[in-house]
């Protein structure tokens, strides 16, 4: 246990160094931008002594290793700046839109992983049959359709065609402001102040995003848990399995599936920081109120404080999953240690 | 009689055509010990697996008859194996690095053996995991049972998969290489616990190996495999009167210290051996 | 002649030559290739696209930039096979010449990205100790950001633009390829013909370039087919944001974020370079997928 606690030690040490080096990668890109962040503030037209003094104020007069610091200690304050668009400081806007995106992504990666293991498992378990030709290319065909194609047209099939989903947006507009805001997502606010129309309505809104967006991770998903399955079906001990007599459900399931699941836990989790990125785009276009919308607005209106901050922030999220796969990794399989 | 094989054939099929692993092999087997010696790819660990019909899923087998204990083995459906396979033939695999399942404690793997034919409660088989690990004189069964096969020696991990396919109490059990992963000290004790299990609970054996003397030791009979054909099969006394080239091949390059040998011969094989 | 390069010269057992042996080595592989029908369409689907787009002014008879508002937003016809855009201009030439934008674009990422991945995975790998966890120390920060979110900021900072775009994919292309670089480069740092080299006095620099590397390529080259579709899906991606190829340029993306409103009514305009991309992407995924089983059967 004492090596197993070490290792541990050992993926969290890595943390720090990989966190600062988040950290300069956003501040250099927000140093080298040719949109000059003064002008966003003050306008094309202003005077040169207004735009000196926007600069001094901002520090940007200052040596860049001096800026950094600044930098730095604003972000240990939780301070990002303030956004040119919403007039608020980043950190708050990323609070408000947070919630969404973790909403979405959270009922995408549940749909995911309910298809897409079992998808992996079977199609691993009958490899070269019909059903696993078929599997694969499901699978290829979600990891080669463009996000913002799967949505437009499920959008102009189930919205405006068939007239059977709701369109964009998180809620209609006449169940808006009704349901006072606690944790930030809708379909839970709704349930805990007990407003079933609402909740009908934004599970209905949510139904179609998160769909889209179940189907971008469910291809990576059902690939990988198929390869894992492959291999760990082609063990000995399968064979071993097999000659103990146990049932076909038993030896899939219990031996086969049980040697890949700690693995395939890493790969959810990762699976679910690939969906930060899914998210930007199925964002944009159900125009889900969520942290990905509010990175390609600020990135339209040149905002680069909400943009970095945005950044940083789902860098962050990315980093705190990768280490969350890494430390269960090595908590649950009893051969690391 | 216990298992019964007639003409019994083994095909791959690959990019060049299909190559033939078995031909014709027959056998009979009752409460005795047979060997089956032979080197690598002569069809020895294939025919003893065709018995469960344990072949790997691209191999096609077709035999005049294959029965165990008069149950048809080639036409039975799966749910006829699952009580054949583990209840009433056991199959030990050469390395249990790899033929133990490396997530499951070795008791669980042992009480699932036993739970799947014999029922009963959980505890029960748990119980019945830990004698059975006494039985296959392990020391400390209790910790054993609690231990990952990766904390285990190759002798002792050796030992839990004997005592997970001695579970359900079967009439048959195949050892195919069962000591050619283990050390050379260890190796005399498995097979010796093996032998003494068999005897004891008057069991039938196969006993896979390359080691003909080794083999000649632990059973009545040897059967002599080369390129997927039985080449001479003779009772284990008998070994000295062997008649094919093959199998005195195999005797001959063993170094003795009864007489002189400046160098040990080396094999010619001939052609003919594979036209039968 | 017809006689030496036969079917049973590339299938023998016992090659006559070092020559004979790889080429029977890679008949057999791509006997192997070919059996797998799923790759040979995307064989094939890689390979139109590739002619279809090089001969794009052969192909189209209309001009891909001629606006003409009277007869915009058209339905497909015989004079214009995919209809028109929002400016009136023929959709299925400026799918062509989409596909030179798109496939200059792959090309590009692929030039710089595949080098220097390369370069720092065996570098590091050769090297050890502080080189080798400064430079994994990198890498990990710049997988450390989903790919599109950073390149989104890359380009944002840079400026919208098909240069930049191709920059910042580059920029967040490369960390897998410097990973599989090093994990090759481990397993052969060791081996006896890398200490034979080394003993002959040759230098760290001509050991990884002359030895090293080459080993690495094939690896490298199946990541890079795999990787294709992904640098599809990302250029169309930061189009259709605003942030890739600007128009008037026919990028698929773009063209779809250009015609975007229109889905209702004219659900072609956007649907069909939605389509293009799909294909484009699908084709090299299964080219890709093929390649992997031959080449490299351990790489997912």
């Amino acid at each position: 246990m004492n090596a197993r606690l070490q290792m541990l030690a050992g993926s969290f040490a890595s943390i720090p160094l990989t966190l600062f080096g988040l950290i300069l990668v956003t501040f250099l890109i927000g140093r080298v931008m040719p949109i000059d962040p003064v002008i966003a503030i003050a306008g094309d037209h202003a005077p040169p002594d207004v735009i000196a003094a926007i600069r001094t104020q901002l520090g940007l007069d200052r040596p860049l290793l001096v800026q950094f610091w600044i930098y730095l200690v604003n972000l240990v304050h939780g301070d990002l700046g303030r956004s040119v668009m919403t007039s608020h400081p980043v950190t708050e806007d990323v609070a408000r839109y947070f919630p969404a995106t973790l909403e979405l992504a959270t009922t995408a990666i549940i749909i995911a992983i309910l298809i897409g293991v079992p998808l992996g498992v079977f199609a691993a378990a009958r490899q070269g049959s019909r059903f696993d030709h078929v599997v694969r290319v499901v699978s290829l065909a979600g990891q080669s359709i463009p996000i913002f194609v799967l949505g437009l047209l499920c959008l102009l099939i189930f919205y405006v065609k068939l007239g059977i989903a709701p369109g964009t947006g998180q809620l209609d507009v006449a169940y808006e402001g009704m349901v006072p805001r606690v944790t930030g997502m809708l379909v839970i606010d709704s349930v805990i102040v007990g407003d079933w129309d609402s909740f009908w309505d934004a599970l209905a809104h949510l139904a179609q995003p998160a769909l889209v967006l179940a189907y971008f991770s469910m291809a990576y998903i059902t690939r990988m848990t198929r390869a894992f399955m492959i291999e760990s079906l082609s063990g000995e001990y399968i064979i071993t399995a097999r000659a103990k007599g146990l049932s076909a459900a038993r030896i899939l399931w219990r031996h086969a599936f049980g040697n890949i699941a700690v693995r395939l836990v890493t790969v959810l989790a990762l699976a679910y920081a690939g969906l930060l990125e899914g998210a930007v785009i199925t964002e944009t276009v159900f125009s889900w109120p969520g942290l990905g919308l509010y990175l390609t607005v600020s990135l339209l209106n040149a905002d680069m404080n909400a943009v970095l901050g945005a950044t940083l922030v789902v860098g962050l999220v990315y980093l705190v999953l990768n280490l969350l796969s890494d430390v269960l990794y090595r908590l649950l399989d009893p051969r690391v240690a | 009689m216990l298992v019964e094989i007639q003409n019994l054939r083994i095909q791959f099929r690959t990019a060049t055509g299909v190559s033939e692993a078995v031909r014709n092999v027959s056998l009979t087997l009752g409460q005795e010990k047979l060997g089956i010696v032979g080197e690598s790819g002569s069809g020895k660990s294939l025919t003893a697996r065709s018995i469960l019909r344990l072949l790997p899923s691209n191999a096609i087998s077709t035999a005049d008859s294959l029965t165990f204990d008069g149950i048809d083995v080639l036409r039975a459906d799966e749910r006829t194996l699952r009580r054949i396979r583990g209840k009433r033939a056991g199959l030990i695999l050469q390395d249990p690095k790899f033929s133990l399942n490396p997530v499951m404690t070795a008791g669980a793997q042992i009480a699932e053996a036993w739970h799947v034919h014999r029922g009963g409660s959980r505890k029960a088989a748990e119980q019945a995991a830990i004698e059975l690990l006494a039985q296959v004189q392990i020391r400390d069964p209790q910790r054993v049972a609690r231990a990952y096969p990766h904390e285990l020696s190759g002798g002792m991990g050796q030992r839990v998969m004997i005592a997970m396919m001695l579970a359900p109490d079967p009439e048959l059990l195949i050892a195919d290489e069962p000591t050619s992963a283990l050390d050379a000290t260890v190796q005399a004790e498995i097979l010796r616990l093996i032998e003494d299990l068999v005897s004891r609970r008057g069991m039938g054996l196969i006993l896979i190996s390359h080691d003909l003397p080794l083999v000649s030791h632990f059973c009545d009979r040897v059967m002599v495999m080369y390129a997927g054909r039985v080449v001479e099969e003779l009772a284990a006394a008998a070994l000295t009167r062997a008649r094919h080239p093959y199998t005195r091949g195999l005797l001959e390059c063993l170094p003795a210290l009864s007489h002189r040998q400046t160098r040990l011969p080396v094999m010619q094989r001939d052609p003919s051996w594979l036209e039968v | 002649m017809i006689g030496v390069i036969s079917r049973d010269w590339l299938l023998t057992e016992t090659p006559a030559s070092r020559a004979q042996a790889a080429w029977v080595r890679r008949y057999r592989g791509w006997l192997q290739f070919r059996g797998n029908g799923l790759a040979m369409v995307g064989l094939v689907t890689v390979a139109i696209m590739i002619l279809a787009s090089l001969a794009a002014p052969l192909l189209a008879w209309q001009d891909a930039s001629a606006q003409n508002l009277a007869g915009r937003l058209a339905p497909p016809s015989f004079a214009h096979w995919f209809g028109t855009d929002e400016l009136g201009r023929d959709i299925y030439a400026r799918i062509l010449y989409g596909g030179r934008v798109t496939l200059g674009m792959v090309v590009s990422v692929v030039l710089l990205v595949a080098p220097v991945g390369l370069a720092v995975g065996s570098v590091a790998g050769y090297l050890g100790g502080l080189a080798d966890r400064l430079l994994m120390r990198v890498t990990d920060v710049f997988l450390a950001f989903p790919r599109l979110v950073l390149a989104l900021a890359f380009v944002a900072a840079l400026k919208p633009g098909i240069t930049s775009a191709i920059i910042a994919i580059a920029l967040t292309a490369w960390p897998p390829y410097a990973r599989l670089a090093r994990a090759d480069t481990l397993t052969v740092r060791h081996s006896d013909f890398i200490a034979a080299v080394r003993l002959t006095g040759a230098g760290s620099l001509r050991i990884i370039v002359r030895h090293i590397m080459p080993l690495c390529l094939s690896s490298v080259i199946v990541r890079v087919t795999l990787d294709m579709s992904g640098i599809i899906l990302t250029a169309a991606s930061l189009g259709f944001l605003g942030m890739g190829a600007q128009p008037p340029m026919p990028e698929w993306g773009t063209m779809i974020a250009s015609s975007r409103a229109f889905i209702l009514d004219q659900w072609w305009v956007p649907t069909i370079p939605g389509i293009a991309i799909f294909v484009a992407s699908l084709a090299f995924n299964l080219l890709g997928d093929g390649m992997r089983d031959v080449l490299d059967p351990r790489q997912r």
